[in-house]
């Protein structure tokens, strides 16, 4: 139990994505120019971070890791060069079916999110997310975790972002630096203050 | 076929005329956190370069048999495959770089570049025009790359390429590293100063006033 708690946090606030990686940075820039709309997007990456990472881990532990495939008969098969491809096969597989889903049983949630939910299968958040829970080794549990966590990481700093953003609209930027500028250096520093957070462990 | 002057904005303009990265937003994502050595930020650089300029080639040979309603699935699985191709390379022939870069190779397939110039530019034109504007976004990619990457090794540890060019205090030379540039909120600071300077001089790349 401790171990998840430890990777949770760690996955939050050490190594978060958008701030020490650099991951769906994309999205993070365009789309924070307001609170509300950060919020949403960055509810929809949770979700999806959530479900691709577990469901990418059991793909790779029962398909694709070398001699994986000896229930079905082929153990000296390595198809871990075919990773990429099917990784981000499963996430756009997976991000319409979401869409599907939740426009049928739960059209408020659709409404919310909907605009955000095709914007996702291109984020490098959720591919690396995917990524790095191949390259550490986690098991099925740590990857629930981990991709939970790692959303929440990257929800927390697109809201904290958009909400330095809307009061940067107040302040008098020098012109070369404003809008984009401005932004890139807000984001540096609030990756500094992240970083603050290094060393704690639980 | 299109003028040899048309060709040449093709090639060159992304570099600062419409840089990729300072302009369009594109394709920071996997990139910033490899910009701390030079070697790896050189790799990541060619690596890019590569997959836009052959992913921007082959779609758009195939432009005129792709039905539009699947034609990001077959973009993402061009892609995809030129990412694998390049990342075994890499593992066969650099493979202490390959390693540094973990994820970030893999990365290339999300990165917003090469997907929004496939759209943008490649299913429209004809294959040899997107080849060029493949490898003009590719050096436009790597130029704002390179430079976070000198400033960030010369000044974070001292040296360019692995080779020491000031001495470090530590070893007895005259040279104080400067830790903060080996972390990675240093490169948006670069990333902002760099976008400060272009926009300087060409003022038409201002935004305006909200």
């Amino acid at each position: 139990m401790e171990q998840y708690i430890n990777l949770f946090i760690r996955a939050i606030f050490i190594e978060n994505l958008a701030l020490s990686f650099f991951l769906g940075m994309c999205t993070f820039l365009a789309v924070s120019k307001k609170v509300k709309t950060a919020f949403g997007l960055g509810v929809a990456v949770i979700v999806v971070l959530g479900i691709s990472v577990p469901v990418n881990n059991l793909i790779y532990h029962n398909i694709l890791a070398p001699g994986a495939l000896a229930w079905a008969g082929f153990p000296d098969a390595d198809l871990n060069f075919l990773r990429f491809l099917t990784f981000i096969g499963v996430i756009a597989a997976l991000v319409q079916i979401l869409e599907m889903t939740l426009d049928k049983y739960v059209p408020a949630l659709y409404n919310a999110l909907g605009i955000f939910l095709p914007l996702i299968t291109v984020n490098c958040a959720i591919f690396g997310g995917v990524a790095f829970m191949v390259e550490r080794d986690y098991n099925f549990g740590e990857s629930v975790v981990y991709g939970i966590g790692s959303g929440v990481g990257w929800c927390l700093a697109i809201v904290a972002l958009a909400a330095v953003r809307e009061k940067l609209k107040y302040a008098d930027v020098p012109d070369g630096l404003r809008g984009l500028g401005a932004t890139f250096m807000s984001v540096g520093l609030i990756g500094l203050g992240f970083m603050s957070f290094a060393g704690v462990s639980l | 076929m299109a003028s040899v002057k048309e060709m040449k904005s093709v090639l060159f303009g992304p570099i600062f005329a419409n840089n990729p990265i300072a302009l369009q937003i594109l394709g920071i994502c996997s990139a910033l956190a490899v910009t701390s050595k030079m070697s790896n930020t050189l790799v990541m650089c060619i690596a890019l370069t590569v997959v836009v300029a052959f992913s921007n080639l082959f779609i758009s040979i195939i432009r005129n048999h792709i039905p539009s309603s699947v034609r990001i699935i077959v973009m993402m699985t061009i892609i995809a495959s030129l990412v694998i191709v390049v990342d075994e390379v890499l593992r066969a022939y650099a493979y202490e770089i390959s390693r540094e870069l973990s994820v970030f190779v893999g990365l290339i397939i999300t990165n917003c570049i090469v997907m929004g110039r496939a759209e943008a530019y490649a299913s429209k034109s004809t294959p040899f025009m997107s080849l060029l504007d493949g490898i003009g976004n590719g050096l436009g990619y790597s130029i704002v790359l390179l430079v976070v990457g000198f400033v960030r090794e010369l000044f974070g540890s001292g040296s360019l390429f692995d080779v020491q060019i000031f001495q470090l205090a530590s070893e007895g030379g005259w040279y104080e590293p400067v830790g903060l540039l080996l972390m990675p909120p240093s490169a948006f600071f670069i990333i902002g100063g760099f976008i400060w300077v272009l926009r300087t001089y060409r003022p038409e790349q201002v935004e305006p006033k909200e």
